[in-house]
């Protein structure tokens, strides 16, 4: 693992080792990271990345290892000495209070001394020093809820940096940004580089390591397969070496023959629970045998569409129709009877429920239907045997209906949810975020279930704000900016323009 | 780490954990036994023998055991679809009015096993009616059911206090009660019962509510684990999102549930009121409703935990009442403070031995 490096290391992992339980998060992990580099790791989900910065951050504990920063073996028991031995972290949820000033959350935690005055007016001086160091502009005194993520994300940053960060690790920190958002991140993150900072990128977008990387490590199962210089490697060596095999990365896919319009939606109008209006006089239409994906950063309204289409959400106005009809006020078990599937965003919170066994999952939404059970009881073999065959055919692991489903990973999670929907044969299939927190592997397979079901005449509406793969999944792009549909792209459209699209510059 | 979500076998988790939590709350009572200057052991040793010494004993104890299950059934149901009812005392004691209807109507006429279904109906309409109204302002108001229940618990008391003082006192009489019922408005005892034993019924109220009791929790474990009612009220109890998301209604299993909670409940006076005492009497729930809560916590939810739960409970109260009576120095106060000690240790603090153990099993196992 030694690559020739004229600078001295920052931090050094020395055989790093954690379990829990069963599971070997970590097997004797080596890692030397650069001074003044950005050093990205990566790796499916579930081999060990955040584990691993965990341990460096302090809320885990390694069994055996040694951590070693500038030169020198450091114990870190918790953040408070990770933060003092000058590591800090930006976490991919942030850690900011909503309605508190930039100034307050950045000084939350260090005030110093008892009395507010006196720490505001120097946090005030520090905290312009450090935009002006760093080129990370933003207004003090504006209130976090009301600036755009991606200037939240710098607050993060700004209180690593006030807390006295040379080592910054940054998770997936491009997950919540717009293209233009994250090439102003990785602008930040040059310059901070250049100021002598170390950075640390955990993220699964092969693209981000090739943009910005000096040197990048790849995780598998547990333990750190190879590090490279990113000028000497390439995206498909990465790819492979994350997932151990070939894959393809480019989903291949026939000329659609789109059908009759089976799905439409007629200057809908969503509010969310505070009555701000989420999605805005929306209309477009879904064909037999087509994708229409939806293209935007998270937050735009993208949501509450779904989740209006399948019946969860009540459109303040506007109206949905399928096969023509408005299915105004039919809730979601009535739509799934109208052939209405619906994978949604969120598995942990909506498509599963985690502490049920996964053959009780595996029936969810549909657990009326006569075949789980006649009259008011519930045929559990019946319910089993039905998860064993979606367990075989769409290779969840481990094969075991009987595991609580908060113990499989997510992309075997995520194959639960995709299985079940997909293998009741709907004629419409609404999907959002099918990818999300799932492993290169089972990205491959669940996007050639998704082309099968469009080649097999159903109608689908995709929803990502994976650019990537909206683009080649789709045969029709809408992006929705601000609630409102700003625009329709043939499936081939540049990345470019939908970036700009997204981010509400260009119609 | 945190170690609540390692995963334990199942022997340590219902048997173990709840074993020493037990211990640790004798242990703690031992020594507020010791510190007013009485002999623990000799407190244990008494408490155990009038509980379950002799066969009155048992059957003392298993009567209290009879109320606390049909309570802590009613609060496990709630819990299931994530409703924390408060209110099974104030649900049982109305469920009483209901099974003293039915016995007051009916017990001139018919023997007792005609009148026990009807009033065992009775009680749980009644009940049921109590938990109705807080379950319909939580499903479509939003109302906490927490709240709602809990004054619906004092709304019950008065309207118990004003039924029994105004309507159904016997004429003439100073005690705020019906007239006892007769034979055809009683539940027969279950002296059978403990002379399969080998042991003496004695004065021991126990009674045919005991078999509905078991009964109940029979089906109460057939519909949470075996129907589809029961299947959509856990989505909902864990995943309000899910639940949602499966074309689940809120307020549909949210007043189902309710419905059932305080029927549970109700049925519960079948045991005092007609089994025990044959008349229905001012504040005759005592307490068990909110015991209710403790067992059904201890129990984990399930029924055969809640009949464990129930039983410990039942011995605590049976024996409690004998030690009070044979140490003068324990008052029935200080029988409080150990049943506290029970809940504080098996319900409160029931997971904080849970972390030394999960590491304790990591090495032992060597995983």
């Amino acid at each position: 693992m030694s690559l020739d490096s004229p600078k001295e290391p920052a931090i050094e992992l020395v055989g790093i080792d954690k379990k829990f339980g069963t599971v070997h998060a970590n097997k004797n992990i080596n890692l030397t990271v650069a001074k003044g580099s950005i050093h990205g790791i990566i790796g499916e989900n579930g081999a060990g990345k955040s584990t691993l910065m965990s341990i460096l951050y302090g809320f885990y504990h390694a069994d055996h290892g040694e951590i070693r920063i500038s030169g020198k073996p450091v114990t870190i028991r918790d953040s408070q000495a990770a933060i003092a031995a000058g590591i800090g972290m930006v976490h991919q949820h942030f850690m900011l209070v909503e309605n508190f000033t930039v100034l307050e959350n950045v000084m939350l935690g260090a005030e110093g001394g008892q009395l507010l005055a006196k720490g505001v007016a120097s946090a005030r001086k520090e905290l312009k020093r450090l935009e002006d160091d760093y080129g990370l502009e933003v207004d003090p005194d504006a209130v976090i809820e009301e600036l755009p993520v991606g200037s939240q994300q710098r607050v993060e940053i700004l209180k690593a940096l006030y807390r006295g960060a040379d080592i910054l690790i940054l998770d997936e920190p491009t997950g919540v940004l717009t293209p233009p958002e994250a090439d102003h991140l990785f602008k930040v993150l040059r310059v901070l580089r250049d100021q002598g900072k170390t950075i640390i990128l955990i993220t699964h977008k092969l693209r981000e390591i090739m943009a910005i990387t000096d040197t990048v490590s790849v995780m598998r199962r547990g333990e750190m397969v190879a590090t490279r210089k990113t000028a000497e490697t390439t995206v498909e060596e990465l790819a492979e070496l994350m997932v151990g095999r070939r894959v393809l990365l480019r989903v291949e896919k026939g000329a659609a023959n789109p059908g009759a319009v089976l799905m439409s939606v007629r200057n809908l109008t969503v509010k969310d629970s505070r009555g701000v209006t989420m999605v805005d006089d929306v209309s477009f239409d879904v064909r037999a045998g087509e994708i229409v994906g939806i293209a935007g950063v998270a937050g735009n309204g993208q949501s509450e569409l779904l989740e209006a289409i399948a019946g969860i959400r009540k459109p303040s106005s506007g109206e949905i129709l399928i096969h023509g009809k408005s299915v105004a006020g039919v809730d979601p078990a009535g739509l799934r009877d109208l052939g209405l599937a619906h994978i949604p965003e969120d598995r942990h919170h909506m498509g599963l429920v985690l502490k049920f066994e996964e053959y009780e999952n595996s029936v969810l939404g549909y657990h009326r239907d006569a075949k789980y059970g006649r009259g008011p009881l519930l045929d559990l073999e019946a319910m089993r045997k039905d998860a064993e065959e979606k367990i075989g055919k769409y290779d969840i692991r481990p094969p075991n209906p009987r595991l609580r489903t908060a113990n499989f990973s997510g992309g075997n999670q995520q194959k639960i949810v995709v299985a079940r929907e997909i293998e009741r044969d709907p004629k419409m299939l609404i999907i959002g975020q099918p990818t999300r927190g799932v492993d290169i592997g089972a990205i491959e397979f669940i996007h050639k279930r998704i082309i099968e079901m469009r080649d097999a005449g159903k109608a689908v509406l995709l929803v990502s704000v994976e650019l990537d793969e909206i683009r080649s999944l789709s045969d029709r792009i809408l992006v929705m900016f601000a609630g409102k549909i700003v625009g329709e792209k043939s499936g081939e459209a540049g990345e470019q323009t939908l970036g700009l699209m997204m981010a509400g510059i260009a119609a | 780490m945190s170690t609540a979500s390692v995963p334990l076998p199942a022997w340590i988790n219902y048997g173990l954990i709840p074993l020493l939590n037990l211990i640790l709350a004798f242990l703690f009572s031992g020594l507020v036994v010791w510190a007013i200057g009485e002999s623990p052991f000799e407190a244990l040793q008494l408490l155990l023998i009038g509980a379950l010494g002799r066969g009155e004993g048992i059957g003392f104890t298993l009567f209290y055991t009879t109320s606390f299950i049909f309570t802590g059934l009613s609060v496990a149901v709630a819990i299931h679809a994530g409703l924390f009812n408060i209110g099974s005392e104030g649900q049982a004691y109305l469920g009483g009015l209901g099974a003293a209807l039915v016995a007051l109507a009916m017990d001139h006429y018919v023997p007792w096993y005609v009148t026990m279904p009807f009033a065992v109906i009775g009680a749980a309409l009644f009940g049921a009616a109590c938990a109705a109204i807080p379950a319909w302002l939580q499903a479509k108001r939003g109302s906490h059911i927490v709240i709602t229940t809990i004054m619906f618990n004092f709304i019950v008391s008065s309207l118990m206090n004003y039924m029994l003082v105004r309507l159904l006192i016997v004429p003439g009489k100073m005690a705020p009660e019906t007239r006892t019922f007769l034979p055809g408005g009683q539940l027969p005892k279950l002296d059978w019962l403990i002379a399969m034993f080998g042991g003496k019924i004695g004065a021991a109220p126990l009674n045919f509510s005991f078999l509905i009791a078991l009964i109940m929790c029979f089906l109460v474990w057939v519909l949470i684990w075996r129907t589809k009612l029961g299947y959509e009220m856990r989505t909902l109890g864990i995943s309000p999102t899910a639940a949602s998301y499966a074309g689940i209604r809120y307020s549909r299993i949210v007043m189902i549930t309710m419905l059932i909670s305080g029927g549970l409940a109700g049925m519960m006076a079948l045991n005092p009121v007609m089994g025990a005492s044959a008349r229905l009497q001012i504040e005759f729930v005592g307490g068990a409703g909110f015991v209710g809560i403790a067992v059904s916590l201890m129990g984990r939810n399930h029924p055969a935990g809640i009949i464990l739960s129930a039983l410990l409970f039942g011995i605590l109260y049976q024996g409690g009442a004998e030690l009070s009576f044979d140490m003068p120095g324990i008052t029935r106060d200080m029988i409080v403070v150990i049943q506290g000690m029970v809940i504080l240790f098996a319900g409160a603090l029931e997971y904080m031995l849970r972390p030394s153990i999960v590491r304790l099993y990591q090495q032992l196992t060597g995983k």
